[in-house]
């Protein structure tokens, strides 16, 4: 067990440092005068300053949330590449709550707003579950129809009824519907100009992130239904043959991975810092939850710092973009978190290679 | 001159030392042996020689020459091929494709296939194989995979080839043609590396035999100028003496009733046979055995008893209750155990720890968990209880992943699993496949344990001795039907492959 965890840090580790290095090349070529400058803030800036340390971890939540939820379908041997359409339904509804029902109170409205997201995700990650379990249609197909057709309905939704048409995007919420920030902005702040004070964005979200991946954490290794579930995406013959019902695990995994997308949706717009933009666009946050996934090697835990590290890599990246062009930096990012992929592939060659290392000694 | 000499390998895994020290030495033409009990490290040690793991310490030679294997395409190109004891074969690949995978011939990219489908059928006539080399392989027995792998290392060339427990999985028909294909290979010149529990095999085919005991090697002896029971007691350290404790059996009420059971194939394309009204009692207190040649709709009837497939007529009762219709977990709940016939499909979720093993129907009681939550300390002490008392050896304990273990030590986890929860009634198949000696003495002691307790056992084996030494009644299926319901007090070994192969039948009656 712990031979095994040093070996995810390395191959995580491993896979990381390649990826920057060809980040890196790309710079290079693209601009080399600037290239060393770019590539130092992009490892240093989200640490240059508290506040940009909150911005790291307020951006890492929703990735966070994506991430959980790709790698907890991925336990039971399903890939939910639908974490997308479920996070942009959750997020739509939680708008929608926070635009309305004024008449309650704010901290019962977020509550409702929390809940009911979650509960929109579930039900859209139910709809792929359900396909798979009762008329065997790959999940990657469906999914990808609940993506589109998620992200048409929210299109609408998010024009019909809660339009801000000077921006062409989603109305702001009031500031009484955001999440708390429980005196985060206070800690995480810096002074951007002599005397000018400014906050992070980070707010509690943050915090139910971090739950939610110990929730996720506790569900998957200690519990029964985790049990059942992993058994069904290691072998699902034994699990079978066990008795497990595999139909209802497929449904319950799709559901709760549903449900943390689309928590993470609501933990997103209810910071009062970002809009979902009219027109027709799949939100990037699902497919970087894969590469969260991934890099995390699908570990709860190890996806909080996943999620942080690629959050601090898109916060660095947006610096760059007055040296580089947006594409650029943006294939760059990509290319740094698109070798997490590979992951996997390297942990299997480091525990060939450089196992011996670790022989002997070791007992869990 | 040796074709391969294994100097001083030794290969050491977390927790344990695999292989210490042990030299090895092949001569061409020959076919040497390997004898262990389960985990003594004989798999690990063809693994090194096919390049699959690298040793900490040891050289190997070929014709004198060091030789460097860092993989199996290494070890093909030297000519070493091996037969692996859990094939590795692609399933929705015909015959043909497994065969010349990895060594395509192409021609500007396109696929040349004619040249060797000739080639493939020519080997396959030479060694009178009589397989249709354009199945896919999940339609074909297992014999006939295990051909299949044979024939790739034909096709390759090899010269050297290693066979690990290539006869747990076959039937006696299949046995005696392998083994008469492993001579006349040995004749034209290749050299065998062969693993086997079975004395009588060596005894019957090999020229030299090594023993290994917990990783070190014992020695390597002539078998014609040795006896089988020494042989044995190198392997285990001390003298073995094999009894079966069978009393007189006690027979009591029925347990499980089976009545006009018809089924269609589960993989009717390729065995076209299917259940035709079967019935029979299995009773509390006796061994009722289901014999026959594989493939004559054992599968069938325990996935139907069990519950991994439906079928379409006839009910089945248990204790009088009627679970025809019921879910494997309340046939399971209602004290049907089964030890499945393919362990690496059923039995085991590899990628869990040997202790995640041992509760796959039981994680979910009372004893295992509280209001959802696992309670691993309990599940880990289970483990240890069940390592100690079916003597399972791991690298680590209950926390080794399973995948990690000896073939013979992952079967024996399912054997503890399943005898543990003391069933109403134990379908064993083929329990004993791949175990050493004195593992296969304890389970049919086993068995005849549960069956003294006043239990029910319904045991599907291919293997005559096994049926005639530990069973109280014997049931013979062929194609689908029962043929026979004999005592094996009454009946011959010739006989009973009579039944079994169709040539003679008697009238059944419950
Ligand atoms: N990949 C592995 N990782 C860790 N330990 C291993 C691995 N493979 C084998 N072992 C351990 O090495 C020992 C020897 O295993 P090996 O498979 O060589 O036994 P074997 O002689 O082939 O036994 P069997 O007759 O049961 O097949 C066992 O204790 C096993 O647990
Ligand atoms: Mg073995």
């Amino acid at each position: 067990m712990k031979r095994d965890s040093i070996m995810s840090f390395l191959s995580s580790l491993v896979v990381l440092v390649i990826g920057l290095f060809v980040g890196f090349l790309i710079l290079l070529f693209s601009n080399p005068g600037a290239a060393a400058g770019a590539f130092s803030t992009i490892l240093t800036f989200g640490f240059s300053s508290m506040r940009n340390i909150g911005d790291v971890l307020h951006g890492a939540t929703p990735i966070i949330m994506t991430g959980l939820s790709v790698a907890f379908a991925f336990k039971t041997g399903l890939f939910n590449i639908g974490a997308t359409g479920q996070f942009a339904f959750g997020g739509l509804v939680a708008i929608l709550i926070g635009l309305n029902f004024q008449g309650m109170p704010d901290g019962l409205r977020i509550l409702f707003a929390l809940v009911a997201a979650t509960a929109a995700g579930a039900a859209w990650g139910a709809i792929p579950g359900l396909l798979k379990a009762y008329r065997n249609v790959h999940e990657v197909i469906s999914c990808i129809m609940t993506n589109y057709i998620g992200m048409f309905l929210v299109g609408y939704f998010v024009e019909q009824h809660a339009f801000f048409a000077i921006e062409n995007r989603s109305a702001s919420l009031p500031t009484n519907s955001n999440l708390p920030t429980l005196g985060l902005d206070r800690v995480f702040q810096s002074e951007i100009l002599p005397g000018l004070i400014r906050s992070s964005d980070i707010n509690a979200g943050f915090f139910i992130a971090i739950f939610m991946a110990i929730v996720i954490y506790l569900i998957l290794n200690k519990t029964t239904f985790g049990y059942e579930l992993k058994a069904c995406g290691f072998n699902r013959d034994a699990a079978k043959y066990a008795g497990i019902n595999e139909n209802r695990n497929i449904v319950a995994a799709m559901m709760i991975s549903g449900a943390l997308a689309g928590l993470g949706g609501a933990l997103l717009y209810l910071s009062g810092t970002v809009h979902i933009a009219a027109g027709n666009n799949l939100l990037p946050y699902g497919f970087t939850g894969i590469s969260v996934a991934f890099l995390g090697l699908s570990n709860p835990i190890g996806i909080i710092f996943s999620g942080a590290l690629v959050s601090h890599l898109f916060l660095g990246g947006a610096r760059i973009q007055l040296n580089f062009p947006i594409e650029i930096v943006e294939i760059v990012i990509s290319i740094i978190i698109y070798f997490c992929a590979f992951v996997f592939l390297v942990k299997t060659f480091l525990g060939k290679h450089i196992g011996k290392l670790f022989k002997g000694g070791e007992k869990s | 001159m040796y074709i391969i000499e294994m100097r001083n390998i030794t290969k050491i895994f977390p927790g344990i030392v695999a292989n210490d020290d042990i030299t090895l030495q092949l001569k061409k033409g020959e076919i040497h042996a390997l004898l262990g009990e389960n985990g003594a490290g004989k798999s690990t040690l063809m693994s090194v020689l096919f390049g699959l793991y690298k040793p900490e310490n040891g050289e190997i030679y070929k014709n004198g020459e060091i030789a460097h294997i860092n993989g199996p395409n290494d070890a093909n190109r030297l000519g070493i091929g091996m037969v692996h004891q859990h094939f590795k074969l692609v399933h929705n690949f015909t015959v043909l494709e497994n065969i010349v995978l990895g060594v395509e011939t192409t021609k500007t990219g396109v696929l040349q296939m004619q040249e060797a489908r000739e080639k493939v059928l020519a080997l396959s006539q030479k060694y009178k194989f009589d397989i249709d080399i354009d199945q896919e392989i999940r339609h074909i027995s297992v014999g006939m995979q295990q051909r299949v792998e044979i024939l790739k290392m034909l096709y390759r060339e090899n010269e050297i080839l290693i066979f690990d427990e290539p006869t747990a999985v076959l039937t006696p028909q299949e046995i005696d043609a392998l083994m008469q294909t492993m001579r006349d290979m040995a004749n034209e010149g290749k050299s065998i590396l062969f693993i086997t529990h079975k004395l009588d095999e060596i005894k019957q085919i090999a020229d030299r035999c090594s023993v290994l005991r917990k990783g070190k090697l014992i020695g390597t002896v002539d078998v014609a100028e040795t006896t089988k029971e020494v042989m044995s007691e190198m392997m285990v350290g001390r003298k073995v003496i094999l009894s079966l404790d069978k009393k007189e059996a006690q027979i009591g009420e029925t347990i499980m009733s089976v009545r006009n059971l018809s089924q269609r194939g589960i993989e009717s394309k390729s065995h076209k046979l299917r259940l035709s009204n079967i019935n029979f009692d299995v009773k509390a207190g006796e061994i009722l055995c289901i014999a026959g040649i594989e493939g004559n709709g054992q599968t069938d009837l325990v996935y139907a008893l069990t519950g991994l497939a439906p079928i379409d007529n006839g009910t089945i009762t248990m204790n009088g209750k009627d679970i025809t219709r019921a879910k494997i977990r309340k046939r399971t709940e209602s004290g049907i155990a089964h030890i499945p016939e393919d362990r690496h499909k059923h039995g085991l979720v590899l990628d869990y720890t040997l202790a995640y093993n041992t509760i796959l129907q039981t994680y979910y009681s009372p004893e295992f968990q509280s209001v959802g939550f696992l309670k691993d300390n309990v599940i880990m002490e289970h483990a240890r209880k069940l390592i100690d008392r079916f003597d399972i050896r791991s690298g680590q304990g209950e926390s080794t992943s399973v995948r990690a273990m000896s073939g013979g030590n992952q079967q024996k986890v399912i054997l503890a699993r399943e005898i543990d929860r003391d069933p109403q009634l134990l379908i064993a198949v083929q329990p004993t496949r791949g175990l050493d000696v004195g593992a296969i003495e304890y389970i049919h002691n086993q068995l005849l344990a549960q069956r003294d307790s006043g239990k029910a056992v319904l045991l599907v084996s291919l293997e005559l001795e096994e049926v005639m030494n530990v069973s109280d009644r014997i049931l013979v299926m062929y194609e689908g039907e029962i043929v026979a319901d004999v005592n094996p007090k009454d009946v011959t070994f010739a006989e009973l492959g009579l039944y079994m192969s169709g040539a003679k039948r008697m009238e059944v009656a419950v």
